[in-house]
């Protein structure tokens, strides 16, 4: 995974603003500070909590530098000059952050690789609705579209991952006492975001997402060969490598079929691989834009030309020995078209030998 | 012949909950943390919690304290009122058991128990400390405990396959779900490895497991308490964190590959597996043996069962899938590689239907 010169990452999660991720990776900095560790702060958001700021003292900070954009000054993280100062662990706050436009790099989670490929360790922090996968999950369980996500392969590839807890309701109480925000802000939080359900529902998220992540290492790393936890029933199954083949539209369902198929890729150690089929030339910008996503979230992408869509997916899957197809829903057929199957309806008449899943869209059900 | 599966919480389970809730409001809060191994820190976040809602002005009170304590935890005593426990010997074994007297008598907001699954010795009040809990807490005083996964009796199984070793001394599962708020204390095994106290499980990887069983049995309790949640506020069941898979059989699907897959996907996600089928009527014998011998496979492959009344297939599933909260449907492709001219099929129609969940459709045997 790492070579030897390149930096650790260790990642403080949580499931919202306010359970104290920051400030236990602050204890940690102080801990290693008196340990005798060359140890600067290459960013970090206070929010004004003094509890927090407390824990910064003594610690040398590297200052942020002000960028402009739009006639509006930004600060951002000086990442030449935390390069240039070299330590051996740097504490960036925040991982899910996106720069400002100006800056070298588009998110704050390319600075840390940056920081990482110069040998130097990191430690950053993260809530759990920032994953990339769980990001239909979390909208369909909070009424949430969160915009600043980070590919799971970050998150997969850091060498600690710790959860960290707060009970949702000594979380509220957080928030009544003015500890998290301010009282205005505090308020149409817990009216708004911060619900029992809400704060419930993510919460439980990141107690899966923790778990799913030390049973992969544990896989990964095979050595002393105990019995594996949730090893398939069937050896036979499990050794049978599946491979998902994803058919990418320039429909905006599309990213959430991506998110879908490698995340159930994921859990089952699957190969996942994306197809478009250009029947003509609709849609470009919108499939060269999930295209480009899906290969950011590291899928093998592909585009076959053909004016027969069905066929040409069927026959995509076979020659690269897929064993299941996720596509999403077609649309509704207006009525004079009823009588016309839909490319759904005829991958899954001509490809009965394989499996094929159908992705719903996660929709809000029901009240919070 | 397998019972109708009924949907809708019995009449017991409901009267369970208003008991609960009734109980809930005059007793006293019950806080548990929940660790992975010792020197995680459970305790130490324990008295810190009391420390802190001590300096915010509760009524704090230590009822038990472990044998040996850290010096951060030593640190935190010293500012708290300790009502001392009594110390009784028995077959030549020293015991602490809690002062229920004085502790009664001293009356406090909060009571905080270190060791919640410690055996008191025969002759007590009660044989195991956490039924001394229960008595604060019905006479309403809150409660603010520490646990370790591997003091959970229903957990015992998975921890002795992992560790090799049994504690003598557990609390039943049940007392977990009846806590008012459980909290996670994690922290990743490197840090615990060659840590006192950790003699008896050196092995990282063993430490990783039992991590892993912690977060996911958090994530189970909190689960339940979203959807208790849910329920008592008569809000519609929302899809969780968990993925939840039914497997439809039928008389002509290929039922031990569906089973076999739904099982590997229920282990990977550390899910819930539903098998269910819809009664018909005029089955014609052959069907029915299928059926039957499906049937058979899956309650032998440890499946939950549930048998479907109603005239139509797809709406039948559609309704079961909805209330039990189902991310993924497995059914087997239908039954003719035609395309149906008139209408659509009940395939068709149960993916146009499958609002919020993905419908994997499988091949039928014999197929390649």
């Amino acid at each position: 995974m790492s070579t030897g010169t390149k930096g650790r990452l260790k990642i403080y999660l949580g499931y919202a603003a306010g359970v104290g991720k920051t400030y236990r990776m602050l204890q940690e900095a102080q801990a290693l500070r008196q340990k005798g560790a060359d140890i600067v702060i290459g960013y970090f958001e206070s929010h004004g909590r003094q509890e927090t700021i407390a824990q910064t003292e003594g610690l040398e900070v590297v200052p942020r530098r002000i960028l402009t954009y739009n006639g509006s000054e930004f600060e951002e993280m000086d990442i030449e000059a935390v390069l240039r100062r070299k330590p051996a662990v740097a504490l960036v706050d925040e991982l899910a952050h996106t720069n400002v436009p100006g800056s070298e790099r588009l998110k704050r989670w390319e600075d840390v690789h940056a920081l990482l490929d110069a040998g130097i360790d990191v430690l950053t922090t993260m809530n759990v609705q920032h994953l990339e996968s769980l990001n239909d999950q979390v909208f369909h369980a909070t009424g949430i579209h969160v915009r600043e996500t980070i590919p799971d392969w970050v998150v997969d590839e850091a060498d600690e991952l710790v959860f960290i807890d707060l009970t949702p309701r000594a979380l509220r109480n957080r928030l009544e006492r003015g500890v998290v925000y301010g009282p205005e802000k505090a308020r149409r939080a817990m009216e708004n975001f911060f619900t029992e359900t809400n704060l419930t529902a993510l919460r439980e998220m990141a107690l899966r997402h923790t778990a799913y992540e030390v049973e992969e290492k544990l896989v990964a790393n095979p050595a002393a060969a105990s019995e594996t936890p949730g090893a398939a029933p069937d050896s036979q199954t499990s050794a049978r490598t599946e491979r998902i083949l994803i058919c990418l539209t320039g429909r905006p369902s599309s990213a959430i079929l991506i998110r879908r198929g490698k995340r159930v890729a994921d859990y089952l150690h699957a190969d996942c691989l994306a197809v478009h089929v250009k029947v003509n030339e609709t849609d470009r910008e919108a499939v060269e834009r999930h295209m480009s996503f899906a290969r950011n979230l590291r899928i093998e992408t592909n585009v076959v030309q053909s004016k027969d869509a069905a066929r040409a997916i069927t026959e995509f899957a076979r020659s690269k020995r897929i064993t299941q197809i996720f596509m999403g829903r077609s649309l509704p057929q207006p009525w004079w078209k009823a009588f016309r199957e839909t490319v759904v309806q005829r991958v899954v008449r001509q490809a009965r030998d394989l499996q094929i899943t159908i992705v719903a869209e996660r929709r809000r059900s029901g009240t919070t | 012949m397998p019972t109708p599966a009924d949907h809708r919480p019995d009449p017991e389970e409901l009267l369970r909950r208003v008991q609960n809730t009734e109980r809930r409001e005059s007793r006293g809060r019950l806080k548990i943390f929940l660790g992975y191994a010792s020197r995680v820190g459970k305790s130490f976040r324990m008295f810190d919690e009391g420390r802190r809602r001590k300096e915010r002005g509760q009524d704090v009170v230590v009822g038990a304290v472990q044998r040996e304590v850290t010096p951060d935890i030593a640190e935190i005593l010293s500012r708290l009122d300790v009502v001392p426990s009594i110390s009784t010997k028995h077959a030549g074994r020293t015991y602490e058991v809690m002062d229920m007297t004085a502790l009664f008598r001293r009356h406090p907001q909060v009571c905080l128990v270190d060791g919640l699954a410690y055996d008191n010795p025969p002759g007590s009040r009660n044989p195991q400390r956490w039924q001394d809990v229960k008595e604060l807490l019905d006479r309403g005083i809150a409660v603010i405990s520490a646990v370790n996964i591997q003091h959970i009796r229903e957990q015992q199984a998975e921890v002795e396959r992992i560790t090799g070793k049994r504690a003598a001394n557990s609390i039943p599962q049940e007392f977990l779900h009846e806590a008012d708020e459980i909290e996670v204390v994690d922290a990743p095994p490197e840090a615990l490895v060659g840590r006192t106290g950790n003699k008896d499980i050196s092995d990282s990887r063993s430490l990783a497991e039992l991590r892993e069983l912690a977060l996911l049995l958090a994530a189970d309790v909190v689960d339940r308490q979203l959807q208790d949640y849910l329920e008592a506020h008569d809000v519609a069941a929302r899809w969780g964190a968990q993925e939840r898979i039914l497997v439809c059989i039928t008389a002509r699907s290929d039922a031990r590959e569906m089973l076999r897959s739904g099982l590997r996907n229920q282990a990977r996600f550390h899910g819930a597996l539903l098998v269910a089928y819809v009664e018909q009527p005029d089955l014609r014998a052959a069907d029915r043996d299928k059926l039957d011998a499906n049937l058979a496979l899956a309650r032998e492959l440890g499946a939950e069962v549930h048998c479907l009344q109603g005239l139509d297939f797809v709406q039948t599933i559609l309704d079961f899938a909805r209330e039990q909260r189902i991310t993924q449907l497995f059914l087997g492709h239908s039954g003719r590689p035609q395309r149906a001219w008139f209408g659509r099929t009940p395939v068709d129609r149960l993916i146009d239907g499958a609002d919020g969940f993905d419908v994997r459709l499988f091949p039928h045997e014999g197929k390649p």
